[in-house]
């Protein structure tokens, strides 16, 4: 009898050496290198019908980044999830090509801007970013220590931009610092930092968050003094919303709190409130602000001739409109459509540059990955008994799906359209690196789930 | 906190559900309509990389993609001038309209009817054909109508009565289409600007669209179709008939056409009046009526309604809130009446067809490169605008007024034609619109026939209807009436 034992224990501890996730892993990457070398193939093919080796520029970069993170995985965090890195890859992949794509219509159209190269190099920076949090960060419980350096850091990114000199405006949003030659969207950082320093505080403060003031109306209000930090963060949304003139990027944080709070207390009061609290602002905003009034009548009548007209009213957003429409349900194929018609299809328009080329199917395919990624950040949340990793975790992944739902929503006139840029997808080296870091601190925390989970959901 | 965590989950699958649902309204439930959005170029220069569908005549193409060895592969050609209303023009410069613009979606293979087509194409890797569209034009009748104007300006719409179909539309001056197809932006753009910058409006259907015509005395045929239907009134009901009518409430006269007395009695029959056009009669007839009853019978008729046969007309109106000066002024289709050609030949057609309406229809079959049918509509009844009593006693007044009154240019020989004339002003010193509607033959209509002509036909205030829009009408009807 206890040889037996002994044996079956040895299976396990076997078990527990040969890094499953890392194997399926490792299956599914090839399959996304494999998907992202077949678009690039049929752009060229379809664009100049002619298959050149520009087109492991695009390929191999991303491919021998996301080997690498792999291959740290293994030896550093061989437990974290399995799904989330090619599901990553995947994205900045066909990110990777429809950009291409966009600068092969451009170079034909006579024009010089492009941004292909620009994103593979930003990627393999992202991608090293990831992997530096993997290698360098022992454990995501260590970054509890920094939670006011976060805070401190996350506010000075926040409000960055509205600083003269290296603040800039670019299509009117005010999201923008422009140092040397280089220009950096820091509010994309600042989602990270300020998601640790809410996992962090609330932590600490979710029993007198929670704890019950006066009734009234038969609801259960929170104590007044409680109110203070949801008075404090809807300040700097609204500073956010003022100074940079950003619905989206105002939505984005406060929503983010709002549902850290709501996780941390359990108290849905915090959200009735604060959501409260935020679309009365939108509403005034809406009405007083030139910029942010521009863009809700943009929102809610945009094939109306004088807005479809007007500097910064809806031409960008009905092109886009156009564009997806094209596309119908099997798209035009990659390089088959014109999606170069609508303004900054690479970066804010991307989706719809997409949505046109590979039609609502492809459009369903993305969302479902999105959606992959998020749900394995939330199981990450739900696998974690403390407080701090669970938080961090669905905050993390709250962060991705809400900003995700932000741009294609904006673009697809489900709310009005904001400056954020589609996560993983879009151009842009801000975007990617705070994103790829995401997913770093992600796989991280993955790591050390309780349950040691694993693919097949089996607990040992 | 996993009872939380489970919410958040529900919040965030409500998100991505909200975007699939947004995606899927727009890519497939309105993609046609924004498709169709003139401010959408993309199914322009779609429709460069497959072979656009034909639009035919009696089986020959008006309008034909042909093979061309530039990086466009095909050049859209037109066959005449005679069809430049009704096709309008496709050009990857300018856009398109005419059916070019309203069937693009067939015409490109891009039509939701096609979706087997496209899968098929995807799949096989050839490119869909577009759907070729037979038109209900009759060469014949449309050549007639197009050489029986001349150099005129205006327009003629003929239909067949008993189905809505468009046997002939013309509109005066037409256009080279071909020049804006040519595959040179330049000269493309060029041809364009001279285009629009000429005074007699070329790139205008005038048989739909435009600033629209005063109706002048065809607007009677609607004052008599409303007195009759009110059941008050018959042809031989009489009104006051003196030389000058003074409009209540202001100093204005109303004079028949000529200046003479209508008939030359005290009294004159609604019959009589119609047959020599009177408008002191009409005048004091409609003030009777009163506006809204005209208005309803126009109504009824399809004023204040755009049109689609495909082609989208603009809606003739009848004014509202006016005095009873200017109730008798628009009774004889002064005033700020404003039709269409299309309109008052739908009057006639109602009035032909024992009061029953048809809708007016371009569209004979669309037909799919394998040749099958996509969309071939049938004849469908527009409305009931007067009973078939009325019709028989508007009839018989039309009849009379080619017969024996001054719409007497419009006789065939042989052939009982229905007919009514009108010469209505614009303005001081401005030259008069002269019209001709009716329908024959009168016992078993084939055609209702509108003609409007522009600019007094070049003779100021010295044209009349009944000398040249009459003659016109009368050639296109004989067109139908050939066999």
């Amino acid at each position: 009898m206890t040889t037996t034992n002994t044996v079956a224990i040895d299976i396990q501890k076997l078990a527990r050496v040969v890094p499953r996730n890392r194997n399926i892993e490792i299956m599914l990457l090839i399959f996304a290198f494999g998907i992202n070398a077949f678009e690039l193939c049929q752009i060229q093919l379809s664009t100049i019908q002619i298959l050149t080796w520009d087109l492991m520029t695009y390929w191999t970069p991303i491919t021998v980044a996301a080997l690498l993170l792999h291959f740290i995985l293994r030896f550093k965090a061989s437990d974290a999830d399995a799904l989330i890195l090619p599901a990553a890859v995947l994205l900045n992949g066909l990110g990777i090509a429809e950009i291409y794509r966009l600068d092969l219509a451009t170079l034909a159209a006579g024009g010089s801007e492009v941004f292909g190269l620009k994103q593979v190099i930003w990627t393999v920076v992202a991608i090293a970013a990831a992997s530096a949090v993997v290698l360098f960060v022992p454990s995501h419980l260590f970054l509890r220590r920094y939670v006011y350096i976060s805070m401190f850091i996350g506010l000075v990114l926040l409000v960055s931009p509205m600083l003269p000199f290296i603040g800039k405006t670019i299509n009117g949003a005010h999201l923008w610092l422009a140092i040397g030659g280089l220009t950096f969207q820091p509010g994309e950082l600042a989602k990270i930092a300020l998601t640790v320093f809410f996992a962090g505080y609330l932590v600490t403060r979710r029993d007198s968050l929670a704890a019950v003031g006066r009734r009234f109306l038969g609801v259960q209000l929170p104590r007044a003094r409680e109110l203070g930090p949801i008075l404090a963060i809807w300040a700097v949304s609204l500073l956010v919303l003022v100074g940079e003139k950003d619905l989206g990027t105002s939505l984005l944080y406060f929503g983010l709190f709002l549902v850290m709070i709501y996780v941390a207390t359990g108290r849905a009061i915090y959200v009735v409130v604060g959501l409260g609290m935020f679309i009365t602002s939108a509403l005034v905003a809406s009405r007083v602000m030139d910029y942010v009034s521009g863009r809700f009548d943009a929102w809610l009548n945009p094939f109306d001739a004088a807005r479809y007209d007007a500097i910064g009213g809806s031409y960008q957003l009905v092109q886009g409109l156009f564009g997806m429409a094209h596309g119908s349900v099997l798209g035009t194929g990659l390089g088959g459509g014109v999606p170069q018609l609508v303004p900054l299809a690479e970066s804010d328009f991307i989706i719809s540059s997409l949505g046109e080329e590979l039609g609502l199917a492809g459009i369903f395919a993305i969302l479902a990955i999105y959606l992959l990624i998020v749900s394995r950040g939330v199981r990450i949340a739900f696998n974690h008994s403390d407080d701090f990793s669970k938080l961090l975790a669905v905050g993390l992944s709250f962060v991705i799906a809400l900003q995700t739902f932000i741009v294609i929503g904006g673009v697809t006139r489900v709310v009005p359209l904001t400056g954020l840029t589609t996560p993983l997808l879009a151009a842009g080296g801000s975007s990617l690196l705070a994103n790829w870091i995401i997913i770093g601190l992600l796989l991280r925390i993955s790591n050390t789930s309780d349950s040691r989970d694993r693919i097949s959901g089996g607990v040992q | 906190m996993n009872r939380e965590l489970k919410r958040v989950v529900f919040v965030i699958i409500t998100m991505f559900v909200a975007l699939l649902i947004s995606t899927s309204t727009i890519q497939v439930l309105t993609a046609d309509s924004l498709a169709q959005d003139p401010r959408n170029v993309r199914s322009v220069y779609d429709s460069y990389k497959t072979q656009r569908g034909s639009i035919l005549v009696d089986g020959n193409p008006i309008a034909t993609s042909e093979k061309s060895d530039d990086s466009f592969h095909y050049l859209r050609a037109y066959s005449s001038q005679m069809y430049s209303a009704i096709t309008g023009f496709f050009s990857f410069y300018q856009g398109a309209t005419g059916l070019e613009s309203k069937m693009n979606s067939y015409l490109t293979g891009k039509n939701s009817t096609q979706f087997f087509e496209q899968v098929n194409a995807l799949l096989s890797g050839n490119p869909v054909t577009g759907a070729s569209i037979e038109l209900t034009i009759d060469p014949v009748v449309q050549k007639a109508a197009w050489d029986a104007m001349g150099n005129l300006r205006g327009a003629v719409v003929a239909i067949d009565p008993k189905t809505g179909n468009i046997l002939a539309m013309v509109s005066k001056p037409g256009f080279d289409a071909n020049k804006l197809a040519v595959h040179n932006g330049i000269i493309s753009s060029a041809n364009y600007a001279q285009l629009l910058a000429d005074k007699s409006s070329p790139l205008v259907n005038k048989a739909i669209s435009g600033s629209l015509y005063a109706p002048g005395s065809v607007f009677k045929l609607v004052v008599a179709s409303a007195a009759f239907e009110s059941g008050q009134y018959t042809p031989e009901s009489t009104l006051p008939n003196p030389l000058k009518f003074k409009l209540p409430g202001t100093n204005t006269y109303v004079q028949n056409s000529g200046e003479g007395k209508c008939g030359g009695k005290a009294t004159v029959s609604i019959a009589d009046a119609l047959r020599f056009s009177c408008n002191v009669p009409f005048a004091q007839l409609g003030i009777k009526l009163g506006q809204d009853a005209i208005r309803a019978q126009a109504e009824k008729y399809g004023f204040g309604q755009a049109i689609e046969i495909p082609l989208r007309s603009t809606a003739s109106t009848y004014p509202t809130g006016m005095d009873e000066a200017q109730t008798g002024l628009s009774s004889f289709g002064q005033f700020d009446d404003r039709v269409t050609p299309l309109q008052i030949a739908m009057i006639s057609a109602a009035i032909a067809n024992n009061g029953t309406l048809m809708k007016p229809n371009l569209i004979e079959n669309v037909v799919s490169a394998n040749l099958s049918s996509l969309y071939a509509p049938s004849p469908s009844i527009f409305g009931k605008p007067i009973s078939e009593a009325t019709a028989r006693l508007v009839r018989d007044m039309m009849i009379n007024a080619v017969a024996h009154g001054v719409s007497s240019n419009g006789q065939i020989p042989g052939i009982s034609v229905a007919g009514k004339t009108g010469t209505a002003q614009n303005g001081k010193g401005e030259p008069y619109t002269l019209w001709f509607t009716g329908f024959a033959p009168a016992n078993d209509p084939k055609v209702a026939v509108a003609v409007v002509i522009e600019d007094g036909g070049g003779m100021g205030q010295a044209g009349r209807g009944n000398t040249l829009a009459a003659p016109i009408a009368r050639k296109v009807m004989q067109a139908v009436l050939r066999k």
